[in-house]
């Protein structure tokens, strides 16, 4: 029992990784005020720029920079069309993640090597290892979160972290508001278009992150939709967060746990239907945002940005 | 303690700031033109003026929002060039808005220190709400920094951008019609608040369009008409009724035609009527009144006394707390709109661009929006443009709608043609009784003409019009009798042929004419 609960453990944590850069990522984005549906398309296409990076080079810090670069100016995309344009948000994140994921698959089947084909499918490059912690790995029950790759590590502590940068420091204080009220903001000295691009690109460079562990790490090499939907369930885990990332790791958990279970089940050859199975994080999104809906009409201190999704204008001057 | 400070000085007050030849036009409109003022250390200057008569815009340049075309302002004899509200903050100039300038979902705390210069990278957010308290203890602000802004009452609100500005130093504060949203109590309190900051040497500047808050707070005051400077007058020189006088003005009046006064049975009749708005400020106060056929009855008054509330109790937009609102003699209180409408009632709305019409809509769905429920124009569900674009042509034609087609969006027309075609709308659906609020507002001459032609035109065809107007010269022109409101009363009914302007202007000002008949004659 024990080791299967272990197991659970350490596969959800895998699984948890690239959901929480993404989600901490599109909070960031969120909390300034723009909403960005992109992050499908920015996660697959920084998965196979950083598998194609890895494969060519076998320098996964330069892949892992590759994809944020990636994610980067795919974001800078958005947030131009979003902020400096006023586009519909809604329309720009979605064209986003179309184009990323059409073109992902294209560059997929032209940056392989030409014995392939040009495919990069079936090939294998070098991949994130994992790192063992001495001692803490033997712990029983919980010994599988110290044996993980390095960007689980990381995103283990860029919880906490952005925690304290939004509720504790001046710029998360500031990139709150931008997203609350971007006419007080303003009204207050602060740069609103300023915050909302660099939040937005930031969020984009995480989502980067997110999607080159899934290709470096979760399921190293390259196929066709990597992804399996996760950028969509991080705008749902962003909800499921209510915009706090300390939040953020639970509803990583439980959908990444809902995979794990899922795998296992398969494992033990039950007969339930994975397709089934794949549905139920969406099930929970619903149930989720019922339940925060009804919970934010009590309470009015906590959830979704104001401001999210609404261009600002300054008035006439 | 007051009395003590301010008899020490017994010097001439100091002038801390001075605004020269002010001169500042948005397309179309001059909103000031050559304005000056001056503020003295200590003191409370009142900017006393109608709606649009350029206050706020003013303000709106001394803190950097709006870039003036003309004039200098000069901050302590020197000249200053303010940018934007940073740059007026840090002169020590600070604004309370209307619309207050905090975050709901933050704490007191983070909304004071929020954009603060010299923040550090981990603001220490208990020596802030030390300095909070102490702040709010020394001007019995009553603020809480640990509350979060959503929890607070509008007036806790406002006192913490008072606690805002005073927190970063402004030693003018600006406060625009502050006692709007407060109750009577809370406003006796901010009083209180301005006279210990001024006997410390603060000054401020008090945006308002009720001559008693001036006469109650100021030590100055100057008034604006039309983006002019009109007066500047010490405020113990004047009164109410002076003041009155200059805010509303007399000027050339339109000679509209009509029919003589011969009313006919009641259309609208009112009783007792009272409401209250979701913060339980009574916005009705015991309202009786009635119409009557071949009248209209103008409601005059300052705006926000009650006069849009009830319009918007007659047509079924706002639900009254007791009374009557009965017409034909039926009993209609607290229907919804649609019931509203079905028994006759039209109504131009106060904010036409925002009720009146949908504009990204065409002038001939708009002119459809009351009719299409309607045969011929639907037909088992099924809206028949071609009727609806005839329809529409027939009202463009008969109320001279100038627009480029049926076909236009209606947002692309001037103000005038906007509300042409609302009153061509609700004119051709209109029963028994129309209901106006501003009809003629922020309209050009020519447009207000016509426009107030037309409503005289259902008059004398026998409807009974409620006409609410902050235009006095609009009132005594077209309606027959003139009910005047305040604090959400009717204060007095004149009749309009040969009424006393300055009456009138007394009792806007809340000041009961005990002269004239009270209450309504049926």
């Amino acid at each position: 029992m024990i080791l299967l609960i272990s197991s659970i453990i350490a596969i959800t944590l895998k699984a948890g990784t690239s959901l929480v850069f993404a989600t901490i990522g599109e909070i960031f984005t969120e909390k300034s005020g723009i909403l960005n549906l992109g992050i499908e398309g920015i996660m697959l296409m920084s998965a196979v720029i950083a598998f194609t990076v890895s494969y060519y080079t076998g320098n996964l810090s330069a892949a892992i920079l590759s994809a944020m670069l990636t994610g980067g100016v795919l974001s800078l995309i958005h947030a131009f069309l979003s902020i400096t344009m006023q586009a519909q948000q809604v329309v720009s994140g979605l064209s986003i993640t179309l184009f990323g994921t059409g073109m992902a698959s294209f560059l997929g089947q032209t940056l392989g090597p030409e014995t392939n084909s040009g495919y990069l499918t079936g090939l294998s490059a070098a991949r994130l290892q994992t790192l063992t912690i001495p001692g803490l790995s033997r712990l029983p029950l919980i010994g599988p979160v110290f044996n993980q790759d390095p960007l689980t590590y990381i995103v283990l502590l860029l919880i906490p972290v952005s925690w304290f940068f939004m509720y504790k420091t001046k710029h998360g204080l500031n990139l709150r508001a931008v997203g609350e009220n971007p006419q007080t903001a303003d009204a207050m000295g602060i740069n609103v278009p300023r915050i909302r691009y660099l939040y937005t690109i930031v969020g984009g460079m995480l989502a980067g992150i997110g999607g080159a562990h899934l290709s470096l790490s979760y399921t190293p090499g390259w196929t066709d939709n990597i992804t399996g939907g996760r950028g969509w369930i991080v705008i749902a885990l962003v909800i499921f967060s209510l915009w706090n990332p300390s939040r953020a790791i639970w509803g990583a958990l439980l959908f990444g746990g809902i995979n794990a279970v899922q795998f296992r089940l398969q494992a033990s050859g039950a007969d339930i239907s994975s397709t089934l199975l794949n549905m139920l994080p969406y099930l929970v999104t619903i149930a989720v945002l019922v339940i925060i809906t009804v919970w934010e009409d009590r309470k009015r201190t906590t959830g979704s940005p104001a401001a999210l999704g609404t261009p600002y204008q300054r008035e006439e001057k | 303690m007051t009395a003590v400070t301010k008899g020490a000085g017994n010097t001439a007050p100091e002038l801390i700031l001075e605004m020269r030849g002010i001169t500042k036009s948005f397309p179309g409109v001059t909103a000031n033109d050559k304005v000056d003022l001056e503020l003295f250390r200590g003191e409370v200057l009142a900017l006393l003026g109608e709606n649009g008569a350029g206050k706020s815009s003013l303000m709106n340049v001394l803190i950097g929002l709006y870039r003036p075309d003309a004039g200098q302002i000069f901050l302590n004899g020197k000249k200053v060039h303010i940018h934007s509200p940073k740059d007026s903050m840090e002169l020590g100039i600070g604004m309370v808005h209307q619309n207050f300038k905090l975050v709901d979902t933050m704490t007191v705390v983070e909304n004071v220190i929020l954009g603060e210069k010299d923040l550090k990278l981990i603001p220490n957010m208990k020596k802030a709400a030390e300095r909070i308290r102490s702040i709010s203890d020394h001007y019995n602000l009553k603020v809480n920094p640990d509350k979060y802004i959503g929890q607070l009452s509008v007036g806790e609100q406002q006192r913490v951008e008072i606690l805002k500005l005073i927190y970063r130093g402004a030693e003018i504060l600006i406060l625009d019609e502050p006692t709007a949203v407060l109750t009577p109590q809370e406003s006796d309190e901010l009083c209180n608040i301005i006279s210990q900051m001024t006997s410390e040497g603060k000054s401020a500047i008090f945006i308002t369009h009720k001559m008693e808050e001036v006469i109650k707070f100021s030590d100055w005051v100057r008034v604006l008409k039309k983006g002019k400077l009109v007066a500047v007058k010490k405020t113990s020189d004047t009164d109410p009724s002076d003041l009155a006088k200059m805010m509303v003005g007399r000027e050339v009046l339109f000679n509209i035609e009509k029919m003589p006064f011969t009313p006919g049975e009641n259309v609208l009749k009112i009783i007792k009527l009272n409401a209250s708005d979701p913060n339980g400020i009574k916005v009705l106060d015991n309202i009786s009144v009635t119409v009557r056929k071949h009248e209209i009855l103008g409601i005059a008054g300052v705006a926000g006394n009650g006069q849009v509330e009830l319009t918007e109790a007659v047509t079924g937009l706002r639900t009254s707390q007791s009374g009557e609102v009965l017409i034909n003699g039926e009993n209609l209180t607290n229907r919804s709109p649609i019931e509203m409408i079905r028994s006759g009632v039209s109504h131009i709305p106060s904010d036409r661009v925002a009720m009146g019409i949908v504009g990204d809509m065409s002038v001939a769905s708009n002119l459809a929006m009351k009719g299409y429920r309607n045969k011929p124009i639907v037909s088992r569900g099924i809206l028949r443009t071609s009727l609806i674009l005839a329809f529409a042509r027939r009202m463009i034609s008969a109320f001279n709608i100038s627009t480029p087609g049926p076909q236009t969006h209606v947002k692309f027309l001037s103000g005038g043609n906007i509300q042409k075609t609302i009153l061509a709308r609700e004119i051709d659906a209109c029963g028994d009784l129309l209901v106006a609020a501003y009809p003629s507002r922020g309209l050009d001459v020519g447009a207000t003409e016509a426009v107030r032609k037309e409503i005289v035109r259902q008059r004398d065809e026998g409807r009974a019009v409620l006409l609410v107007s902050e235009d006095l010269e609009e009132l005594i022109s077209i309606s027959d009798r003139i009910a005047v409101m305040y604090g959400g009363r009717i204060i007095g009914i004149v009749d309009s042929e040969g009424c006393d302007i300055e009456k009138i202007g007394l009792m806007m000002a809340g000041i009961e004419n005990h002269q004239q008949e009270r209450g309504s004659r049926t």
